[in-house]
């Protein structure tokens, strides 16, 4: 009996350790880099906003590198940069700038894209324009009906992040109007809301200006469509960063880590930054 | 007499709500299941089942979700049968009535009876950090051996049950261990029970969702390779049911119901696979 | 299973070796059926290591009995999560009254009235009901079920000057998958219980000029009532445990659970909420597991005490 508990333990500790040294391999044995000859792992976790993208460059990247593995889980920002700072991924990813906290903790904020936030609405909604300030009364519940601003008369079912979503902590933030928004439904993914502001008439909703289909209006925000130009021109006020945060600076990384970062620098990850809709840092 | 009993109305309203209800539970199974073809028959394609999507190629598939899936069901049943049926052997035949007894049999009906959310935050906590599995097919599968252990044990017992007491007389007077006896007598006629018990896990390893979303995460990529295949127990991956779920919030409705044809075709299967084999047992019964 | 090795040998062995693998070989066993035991004490160990320390952080009174739930707000957060617990009560007693009846008699139709011919149709319906991933009945309920719900809600709130539209992501859809997703489980501990009863108090209820609706309900249905609330306690467990069919049919907002308000349930609270939170609000989300736990484990002991109890009458 004991004689097959400890067997059973030494069987968890070696699993662990394999599990251990497995992702240790991955940072120690990488050798050259850049041709195709890294190995490794690259583990990110964090923003679900930030999905499409990472999916995408981390394809991109294994494309390139056959020995490598990148993964990402999309637990949400403040899971994404815990899991950083407590040593559980390479990357973590946040949809958001650093705060104070994750920033003291060694967490080094790198911007590899600018994201705009579109407020969208279902597509036989005829208004296609906005006020930053009806926009705010829509949230805080102060106007209930679409006809209050001159539209249908149709209910507004209004539909948010839940909290802790990167997306709502900055739309809530950009608008001046953290912790006030009734909200009728919380969604727990991007899309979702968009999912849902799809299927709903009379729902507003807001989500990443990368995900944004035909199906979906994309209102203006006083007189400012959401698009790359205004966004980098700084007119449209709904954008925020897309960071992909390291402990330490990025010299300071594993050379497969490294070689993700120049990768997303290079012409062929810039290009799948555009390629998802978003908006490359200056 | 009897003729003459009385007519009641009340008795054809009775009468009337059992009817309803019985076509109400027929009509709600047809229409789930002609529902989800009509949307979703139209999206499985050769290509959709063994590609994988990428959002560089615009391509959706969901070859790595299926392999995901075969990858824990291999792992979970590898750990929990051999638990599952030695749990059951040692009730049976070792056992006597007792206090352990009891605990153990408490134990195993409130594990079938803790909801899958609850294995999911346990599995997060102790295999994914204290374990420092993380994310990957084998914190999940360690998860699932634990929810689908009561259903290998219990249908395991059951068809020990009904192997006849003479035969485990017989071969013990016949001058055989215990073990022996077991291993070549009661283990091969208890084994279609042993299997309905496996092929019922698997089936809900395959619907499960809540449990594995936090346990095995939800990579969607085919592995490189064989050392990658291997290694891919340390890796996170989606189930094509975490899969169904992910597309759905995501909005894209044909992937989900494509992948959602494809789940029922599989439950389908084992649920045509466990008649056959308790029709077996049926046989067996009478000889 | 090592011990194979050991007995391979077994044709002529000593009896010591024999002793010996006999003895390995049942202490394998007596590990394996160890298991499940230390399984449940981890896994309640854990639960209660993870949800108690928000507890003594945040005040018992001030997580169960408050309902304002702000958990990221970053001036004065608030845990309050009575809403949420009365929603999984009020969402879990609701499905059961919708669920039973109707499985109860779906099981009567099944034992008493249908031929036999069509009992074997329909039984494998029930069957097959309950083998259906939860995932496709959150599913077909945002497809078919919200759009439906949301047209009601319009109808019925048309002149409403309060209420919050939900777009048919509310209470009731949510209840009405719950119902359909316990049916089987009352289905066929109805089935069972009611082959159960003894023939002859069929025959002396139809000797003494009951009708056969009158046998079914008056004495058939009563004796076997205790089978019938395993199924309907089973029912509860199901309906209060399940999650991802339901958190995106039930529009996930805090709310006091009334039919048309957009509702969070317990389950659904840990599924939205786990993987983005941190620090307190996370140490809460495992508070919120905790009270299910606390729930499930009560239901348990309840469901063995009436399964002991039959035990004793039979």
């Amino acid at each position: 009996m004991r004689k097959k508990i400890a067997k059973f333990l030494g069987v968890v500790a070696t699993v662990t350790m394999m599990a251990v040294s497995m992702t240790g391999c991955g940072s120690s044995d990488s050798v050259e880099s850049g041709d195709g000859n890294l190995t490794g792992t690259v583990t990110m976790a964090g923003s679900t906003s930030m999905e499409k993208l990472a999916n995408a460059l981390a394809e991109g990247f294994m494309e390139k590198n056959d020995g490598v593995t990148v993964t990402a889980e999309f637990t949400g920002s403040s899971a994404g940069i815990e899991s950083l700072t407590t040593g559980s991924v390479d990357i973590g990813n946040a949809s958001r700038a650093l705060n104070e906290a994750e920033v003291s903790g060694g967490a080094v904020e790198n911007i590899v894209a600018i994201d705009g936030i579109a407020v969208i609405t279902h597509g036989d909604n005829p208004i296609k324009e906005i006020s930053s300030e009806d926009l705010k009364k829509i949230y805080t519940g102060e106007i209930t009906n679409w006809n209050e601003l001159g539209g249908n008369d149709e209910a507004i079912v209004v539909i948010g992040r839940e909290a802790s979503s990167g997306t709502r902590g900055a739309f809530e933030e950009l608008l001046e109007m953290e912790d006030q928004c009734n909200y009728a439904n919380e969604l727990d993914s991007t899309g979702a809301v968009l999912a849902q502001v799809t299927s709903t008439e009379g729902a507003i909703g807001y989500v990443s200006l990368d995900v944004v289909d035909d199906n979906v209006i994309a209102l203006s925000i006083d007189g400012v469509e959401a698009t790359e130009e205004n966004i980098i021109a700084g007119k449209y006020m709904l954008s925020r960063p897309f960071v992909m945060a390291t402990m330490g600076e990025i010299s300071e990384q594993n050379e497969t880590v490294q070689a993700f970062f120049e990768y997303i620098e290079s012409e062929e990850g810039q290009e799948i930054i555009k390629k998802v809709g978003l908006i490359l840092p200056e | 007499m009897i003729d003459k009993k009385k007519v009641r109305p009340a008795d054809g309203v009775m009468y009337g709500l059992i009817y309803l209800s019985a076509i109400f539970v027929v009509l709600l199974l047809l229409g789930i299941i002609g529902y989800v073809l009509y949307r979703g028959i139209s999206v499985v394609s050769w290509d959709f089942l063994t590609g994988v999507t990428s959002v560089l190629k615009g391509t959706t598939g969901i070859a790595g979700n299926i392999v995901n899936t075969i990858y824990i069901i291999l792992l979970t049943m590898l750990i929990a049968t051999p638990i599952g049926v030695g749990a059951a052997i040692y009730l049976n035949e070792y056992a006597k009535p007792g206090k352990l007894v009891t605990i153990i049999e408490f134990a195993t009906q409130i594990l079938s009876g803790i909801p899958s959310i609850i294995f999911g935050l346990f599995g997060m906590i102790f295999f994914g950090q204290t374990l420092k599995l993380g994310y990957s097919l084998l914190t999940g599968a360690l998860t699932m051996v634990l929810m689908v252990l009561p259903l290998i044990t219990r249908n395991t017992q059951e068809a020990l049950k009904t192997v006849p007491e003479g035969y485990r007389q017989g071969a013990i007077g016949l001058g055989s261990g215990k073990w022996y006896m077991i291993r070549t007598i009661l283990l091969p006629c208890a084994m279609p029970g042993i299997i309905t018990g496996v092929i019922l896990a698997i089936g809900r390893i395959v619907g499960e969702s809540a449990a594995l979303l936090f346990t095995a995460g939800s990579a969607h990529l085919l592995p490189d390779g064989f050392t990658e295949f291997l290694s891919k127990a340390f890796h996170s991956g989606g189930t094509l049911t975490i899969q169904l779920y992910l597309s759905m919030s995501k909005g894209q409705y044909d992937i989900a119901f494509g992948i959602a044809v494809v789940l029922l075709v599989i439950v389908l299967l084992i649920n045509f696979a466990t008649k056959l084999l308790a029709k077996k047992f049926d046989v067996n019964k009478k000889v | 299973m090592k011990k194979n090795t050991v007995s391979i040998k077994s044709g002529k062995q000593s009896k010591a070796a024999r002793a010996f693998s006999e003895n390995l070989a049942k202490n394998c066993f007596l590990f394996a059926a160890v298991v499940a035991v230390l399984a449940v004490l981890s896994i309640m160990l854990y639960m209660f290591l993870k949800g108690t320390p928000a507890f003594f952080k945040v005040g018992l009174n001030e997580i169960l009995f408050e309902t304002e739930w702000r958990p990221a707000a970053k001036e004065n957060p608030s845990f309050g999560i009575l809403y949420i617990i009365l929603t999984s009560v009020a969402g879990t007693t609701l499905a059961i009254m919708l669920g039973v009846p109707l499985g109860i008699l779906t099981a009567v139709f099944l034992t008493e009235v249908a031929p036999k011919k069509l009992a074997a149709l329909v039984q494998p319906a029930v069957e097959l009901l309950a083998a259906i991933p939860s995932v496709i009945y959150g599913l077909l309920g945002i497809i078919i079920l919200t759009p439906w719900m949301y047209k009601l809600e319009k109808i019925i709130f048309e002149d409403s000057e309060t209420h919050q539209f939900t777009g048919g992501a509310n209470l009731i859809s949510a209840v009405i998958v719950l119902a359909i997703m316990i049916l089987p489980t009352v289905v066929n501990m109805s089935v069972s219980a009611i082959r159960a009863v003894d023939d002859k108090l069929k025959s002396a209820s139809l000797a003494l000029g009951a009708t056969k609706i009158q046998t079914i309900f008056k004495v058939v249905l009563p004796a076997a009532k205790s089978g019938i609330m395993t199924g309907i306690v089973l029912g509860i467990g199901r309906a209060l445990g399940e999650a991802m069919a339901i958190s995106l049919v039930s529009g996930s907002s805090v709310n006091l659970p009334l039919p048309f308000n957009s509702v969070r349930f317990l389950t659904t609270a840990i599924v939205s909420e786990m993987s983005y939170a941190s620090g307190l609000h996370r140490q809460v989300l495992f508070t919120i597991g905790l009270v299910l736990f606390v729930f499930i484990m009560v239901i348990n002991l309840v469901l063995t005490k009436m399964i002991q109890g039959k035990e004793k009458n039979t």
